[in-house]
């Protein structure tokens, strides 16, 4: 199982948030909503809001990279014009977020929020600068790993997928009770992006991949 | 191929996901249309201010996902709670019996799905179900208002979905 399990106890949010029962199976057929998801239109998303760097009159401190990969199901078929969406902590690791209450400097030209739609290969891709660790209350001397939250829609609303992105080698990560909260090793690799020299840009931005691969659309009974 | 392991939306998300008019599947005054409403609760009862849910009514429909035009319906909707737990969706009644709901928040490592039945009637899901598990899964009306609760966890917990 890829998934982590809702109730893991080092991640204590989820103490009193994890469902007691077993999930209940229901059966397919051409009436079951599920099987479908919305439809989003390219006028929809703007020309600009894969840049999380060009939203602002200037541009955000920190190091410029490139995020791109391949949103694909199960069978490795590449999923076209589905939506995916990014947000972030600045590089500082502060969220522009009213609750966020660390002390690192908010930074006036970075939001931290992005879409796109992905191209006829399943591609996306984003232009932002790499998050900053942060600090939480989960237990003493808590960081997050530097990452990036990820969505993805698909073609079922049962492949509806949140995650999140980290990068290599951060020596947070063995630290992280959501990241370890997975528990299966080759499954939290598929986390880690890797450094892509081919994505690198020369003179301008650092590249990494992810390629994001969703469940299975259930498939209708006969 | 393996697929990508869930992680949970944490509670930073409200800059990012909200988008205008995102709640309203229809405009306002928009013929039959339908109040859902209701609060996310955790397992001490309390509730969830830090929840996204989102409603697929199943169809893409004319009025646009993420911008939303002057008429028709949308298909998909987005709601992040209030302070006290609270969402609210205008939407259009489904073709079928149900809507389908899904949650996201801080403390919920994958997503949970499930659906909002505006009607009790003869279901393989519904009836497969005991009847106080049965229960959760249907909204209770008054006038237009249909109103649907999200226990996460605890006596009353809401029967969610295996996806
Ligand atoms: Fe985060």
């Amino acid at each position: 199982m890829s998934h982590p399990p809702y109730l893991s106890p080092g991640y204590r949010s989820t103490l009193l948030r994890a469902p007691a029962h077993p999930p209940v199976p229901f059966t397919a057929d051409p009436d079951t909503i599920e099987l479908t998801s919305p439809v989003f239109g390219h006028d929809e998303v703007g020309a600009l809001d894969h840049d999380l760097t060009r939203r602002h009159a200037g541009e955000p401190i920190g190091e410029r990279i490139i995020v791109t990969g391949r949103v694909l199901d199960d069978t490795g078929r590449p999923l076209r014009g589905t939506l995916v969406e990014l947000w972030q902590a600045n590089s500082a690791g502060r969220y522009a977020h009213d609750l966020d209450r660390h002390p690192a400097p908010l930074d006036p030209c970075f939001t931290g929020a992005g879409r796109c739609l992905t191209d006829d290969e399943g591609r996306y891709r984003f232009v932002t600068i790499k998050p900053g660790a942060y600090p939480w209350r989960n237990h003493p001397n808590a960081w997050r790993p530097a990452h990036l939250h990820f969505s993805v829609f698909g073609t079922a609303f049962t492949q509806r997928l949140v995650t999140q992105m980290y990068f290599p080698g951060d020596p947070l990560m063995p630290f992280d009770p959501v990241l370890q909260s997975i528990p299966d090793a080759a499954a939290r690799e598929r986390l880690v992006s890797s450094f892509s020299l081919d994505v690198t840009e020369p003179e301008w931005a650092l590249g990494y991949t992810f390629d994001i691969v969703l469940g299975r659309t259930p498939v209708e009974n006969p | 191929m393996t697929i990508t392991p869930s992680q949970t939306v944490g509670p930073f998300f409200a800059h990012a996901l909200p988008y205008p008019h995102d709640w309203e599947l229809v405009p306002p005054g928009h013929p039959g249309a339908v109040t859902l409403e209701g609060r996310v609760l955790d397992g001490a009862g309390d509730p969830v201010p830090d929840a996204l849910l989102e409603l697929w009514l199943g169809r893409t429909g004319d009025r646009g996902a993420l911008r939303r035009g002057d008429g028709g319906v949308s298909g998909f909707g987005r709601c992040a709670t209030e302070p006290d737990g609270t969402y609210r969706f205008r939407t259009a009644p489904p073709a079928g019996p149900y809507l389908s709901l899904q949650i996201f928040a801080r403390g919920l490592l994958r997503s949970v799905l499930t659906r909002v039945y505006l009607e009790d009637v003869p279901d393989p899901l519904l009836d497969g179900l005991d009847p106080a598990r049965r229960a959760t899964l249907l909204a209770t009306r008054s006038g237009d208002t249909h109103r649907f609760d999200v226990r996460l966890q605890g006596e009353g917990e809401t029967v969610f979905l295996d996806f």
